[in-house]
């Protein structure tokens, strides 16, 4: 099934029969792998596949209850992210753990810092930092503080981090789902320079044309168990997703017959500071309307004014012909306008509530009898969605938390798909998504623009753009850039010139 | 079941092994007072003497065994036992009744005792020195074994003490929830209690009818409401800390119920004042009625409402409650009114308690209340903890005053234990949630 085992010295790491339980959740089964120096390991599941619960072994976050972990041969205890990073594991997670207020320089440095009697030689830490990101080429100023940068530069930022205190093996989670083409490719060559440095790189992605790429082995993990690891020479696209989900798979996007109605809505000159300029633009009753752009072009920004999430500056919108004034999220949701933003822990859930919580938040009005909460409709109603998205949970009461990225965007989805409205926006609805669940979310917004529903998806990803949308609005810094109209004879490049120039 | 009801409400096993404990370092020997016992020896006494029979009922001046002579002397009074004779006093007192019997050359039947009474030298030393009086019987109730703790008088002074907390700690839970915190309440419940008694003292003072007590109330009550509003609004539209909004108020509240009165008591109160604070109502005191009627209220709310709801999920994360349709300001003024108003209400009991309106009560009350709803379970980062809890987590600290109190523990030694215990009991709180003790502490000491 794999290579012939190479010799040992160029083993790196090792996993051995790794076994982790949660309550209600047999989350690896006897998983174990191989990673050798100068190797890229693609690892790739769906969501609650066990990726990430075999990377927060590794990482020290949760401590296995069976198997053993080898670093060069050495049996290694890693009890805690400290003792994983001493034994020269870095993970750079999804969620980055930069801290926002603090400068580039300060970020890599925390924990660590260079002092001299007590005091922080700030001089000495920023040489350091030009000469390390000299090395993996990338030109961000260190004193720029977290939040000044774009998604990307955090994600070197991080990078940097992780080759500061001598990684040898380095995990990127999902490291390209907030990243633009241009700067995935910039990525690559990062991770390119990394692997000829001898290092060890596990990379997982959803995004099976990087694993491609990048990624001279792919390990397959589904329901927890080793499914099997291949190299990507020797294995075909095809085959790899149908080792994912365990079985053949036609298509990645559905068909799609469009058979747009009247105008639903129509925004007019909306504006707020530089991040939304001048937009205008229509969506009719049965569409898919696709928003193209680089991240930072404004497509977020437009949605939120929509939906009432912040107050635009001036602008007018319509809705079935109608000037609506919406004030708040209340407002929209008032006038059947839902929003399903890209940023699902901190947005979308409240992580520390439970499912059913998280699903009768927007509906609660629906549910009420008399002065009280009609609590036994609420769980019949969320049952439904459970059936019907197949939500996997242990129960209505699990914890939003303790679900996976794709379960929990349908919880997401069932507390708007409730709440009935004729306007859905869906802001990045497949980020960090397995194939699977990805098609089931495509047929789920077709069959809701079949219903005549009008669907405004914002994607950074062009296929599946291309392959949903009936009409496609490019944004480029705030403003719209052009309308694409005849999808069908339109390319990835003919939007990229748009979304860049 | 019973998971659920250990992890919502593991304190309550904190609180029974507290009561557990106290009432096991409180057992003493008791010795019965009131009417049933009294009754009992009555009864005994009508069986084996005659009615003309010297009998002498004896009780230590200011005891309990005092409230038993008197209550038998009466009692076997009217039953036609003529020649009872009732001593109060100390023992000198008794010697010279035996003395003054001997001396007539009575016969004296019997004599009867009760507690501390018994164990006097001169009952003992009788066949000694009385020699002519040694055919006398000796009578006393049956003692009994009992903790101090659990007397019916201790557990209502328990509830007395912890009242006006637990009933402010309701509206703090709320504001806990949403992660925030009131620190005014304290102060608000001088405002309320000046405000109130004053505005009684204007309508008639000492003679004015019970409604005029009504409206006082509701006057403190409601500009406390107006307050918290004012301090809410703060809160939600200009985005200042809490802390600082309400430490702000407490400053204010607290400086207004001094100006108000001048720095003065407010004693020219209406009769009915103490009805709230002191009262009875069939047999259970008003305040315990308020408190379980509130306290029901306020869980009902909180678990079965879509306010109550609206509540946890501003806490558990404000934006995406937001964007969910969420009318957060509103969820926000909303708890610091109830808080605010409980204080009031808080205000309104503590003058009831104490007959008059003072500018200094309730000082640093809040951070009692704080630790009520903490110790209760309630994450003071906001989203989870349950309105049950709050009650429990303010029995916690009443009960460990009161035990301490009992065993004569000093009350300086007292703020140490209480602290400690406070710590002790989120400590414990946080190891069960995260999966029992032993787990808790080796996650903890490995890093």
């Amino acid at each position: 099934m794999t290579k012939e085992p190479k010799p040992n010295d160029t083993l790196l790491l090792e996993m051995r029969q790794i076994d982790k339980s949660f309550p209600g959740v047999h989350a690896l089964k006897n998983v174990s792998m191989k990673l050798n120096r100068g190797e890229v390991l693609g690892l790739v599941g769906e969501n609650g596949a066990g990726k990430s619960t075999l990377i927060k072994v590794l990482g020290g976050a949760h401590p296995p209850d069976a198997g053993k972990i080898l670093i060069e041969g050495r049996l290694a205890h890693i009890p805690s992210p400290t003792a994983a990073q001493q034994a020269g594991v870095s993970i750079i997670y999804q969620e980055f753990n930069l801290i926002p207020d603090l400068t580039v320089t300060e970020n890599i440095f925390l924990g660590r810092e260079k002092t001299r009697m007590g005091l922080v030689r700030a001089s000495e830490e920023h040489q350091k930092t030009l000469q390390l990101f000299k090395k993996i080429g990338i030109s961000i100023n260190p004193n720029a503080r977290c939040n000044e940068l774009t998604v990307a530069q955090q994600q070197t930022a991080e990078i940097a981090k992780a080759l500061s205190v001598n990684a040898k093996i380095i995990v990127m989670d999902e490291p390209t789902a907030t990243l633009t083409t241009q700067e995935t490719e910039r990525l690559f060559a990062i991770v390119r320079d990394l692997k000829s440095h001898g290092l060890g790189i596990i990379y997982i992605s959803h995004r099976l044309d990087e694993i491609f790429e990048v990624a001279d082995r792919a390990m397959v993990l589904r329901d927890g168990e080793h499914v099997g690891t291949e190299d990507t020479n020797n294995i075909t696209r095809e085959k790899l997703i149908e080792m994912m989900v365990g079985r053949p798979v036609e298509s990645e996007f559905p068909k799609r017959t469009a058979s747009p109605g009247l105008e639903r809505l129509r925004v007019e000159d909306l504006c707020r500071g530089k991040a939304v300029r001048n937009v205008s633009f229509s969506a009719q009753a049965g569409e898919v309307l696709g928003f193209a752009g680089l991240v930072g072009a404004g497509r977020t920004e437009t949605m939120r004014l929509i939906f009432g999430a912040d107050r635009p500056d001036k602008g007018r919108i319509f809705i079935d012909g109608k000037q609506t004034n919406i004030r708040s999220p209340c407002d929209a949701i008032r006038n059947r306008i839902c929003l399903l933003t890209e940023d699902r822990k901190g947005q979308g859930l409240v992580l520390i509530h439970s499912c059913r919580e998280n699903f009768g938040l927007p509906n609660l009005d629906r549910f009420i009898r008399g002065l009280f909460l009609d609590q036994r409709k609420e769980r019949k109603e969320f049952s439904g969605f459970v059936e019907s998205l197949k939500i996997k949970t242990s129960s209505h009461e699990q914890l939003t938390m303790n679900l996976s990225g794709g379960n929990q965007q349908k919880v997401v989805l069932a507390k708007w798909l409730a709440r009935n409205a004729d306007i859905m926006i869906f802001d990045e609805p497949t980020r960090g998504i397995d194939v699977g669940t990805k098609y089931e979310i495509y047929l789920l917004m077709n069959r809701l623009a079949d219903e005549g529903k009008t669907i405004i998806m914002i994607s950074s990803e062009l296929p599946e753009i291309l392959g949903l949308s009936d009409r496609i609005i490019v944004m480029h810094e705030g403003r719209v850039k052009g309308e694409i109209t005849d999808v069908a004879n339109t390319t990835q490049e003919d939007i990229l010139s748009m979304a860049i120039a | 079941m019973t998971r659920k009801l250990l992890s919502d409400y593991g304190m309550l096993f904190v609180l029974l092994l507290l009561c557990v404990l106290f009432s096991v370092l409180t057992l003493k020997e008791q010795t019965p007072e009131g009417s049933t016992a009294a009754a009992r020896l009555v009864e005994q006494i009508d069986k084996e003497f005659k009615k003309s029979d010297i009998i002498l009922t004896v009780g230590a001046v200011n005891k309990d065994s005092a409230l038993l002579a008197e209550k038998l002397g009466e009692e076997l009074e009217k039953k036609g036992f003529g020649n009872t004779k009732v001593v109060i006093g100390v023992p000198r007192d008794l010697r010279l009744k035996l003395d003054d019997i001997s001396k007539k050359g009575d016969r004296l039947a019997a004599i009867v005792t009760s507690g501390d009474v018994t164990k006097w030298g001169v009952i003992e030393q009788i066949p000694e020195k009385y020699p002519e009086l040694s055919g006398c019987k000796m009578l006393a109730p049956k003692s009994y074994i009992w903790p101090d703790f659990l007397k019916r008088s201790n557990l209502l002074a328990i509830v007395d003490r912890i009242v006006v907390i637990a009933l402010i700690a309701i509206g703090m839970t709320m504001v806990i929830i949403t992660a925030g915190i009131d620190l005014s309440v304290g102060s608000l419940i001088a405002l309320s209690a000046v405000i109130g008694t004053l505005l009684m003292k204007k309508m008639g003072g000492l003679h004015a009818p019970g409604w005029v007590v009504l409206v006082g109330f509701l006057a403190g009550i409601l500009s406390c409401g107006l307050v918290g509003a004012l301090g809410g609004l703060v809160v939600a539209r200009f985005k200042v800390a809490p802390f600082i909004t309400t430490l702000g108020i407490m400053m204010m509240a607290r400086g207004l119920a001094f100006m108000i009165t001048g720095g003065f008591s407010i004693y020219q109160v209406p009769k009915a004042l103490p009805w709230l604070g002191q009262g009875y109502s069939l047999g259970i005191p008003n305040t315990v009625v308020l408190l379980v009627v509130l306290y029901v209220l306020a869980h009902i709310f909180m678990a079965h409402t879509r306010m109550g709801r609206y509540i946890y999920a501003v806490g558990g994360n404000e934006e995406a409650a937001r964007l969910s349709g969420v009318p957060v300001k509103f969820v926000i003024v909303f708890v610091y009114i109830i808080s605010s108003l409980a204080a009031g209400l808080g205000g309104c009991i503590q003058a009831s308690q104490l007959n008059t309106g003072t500018p200094n009560i309730g000082m640093m009350y809040e951070l009692y209340v704080i630790a009520a709803v903490v110790v209760g379970g309630t994450s003071l980062s906001g989203g989870s903890g349950r309105i049950l809890g709050t009650l429990i987590g303010a029995f916690i600290i009443s009960v460990i005053q009161n035990g301490m109190n009992l065993l004569g523990i000093e009350s300086y030694t007292q703020q140490v234990v209480l602290g400690a215990v406070i710590l002790g009991a989120v400590l414990l709180d946080k190891a069960r949630s995260s999966g029992g003790l032993i787990a808790f502490l080796q996650k903890k000491m490995n890093f």
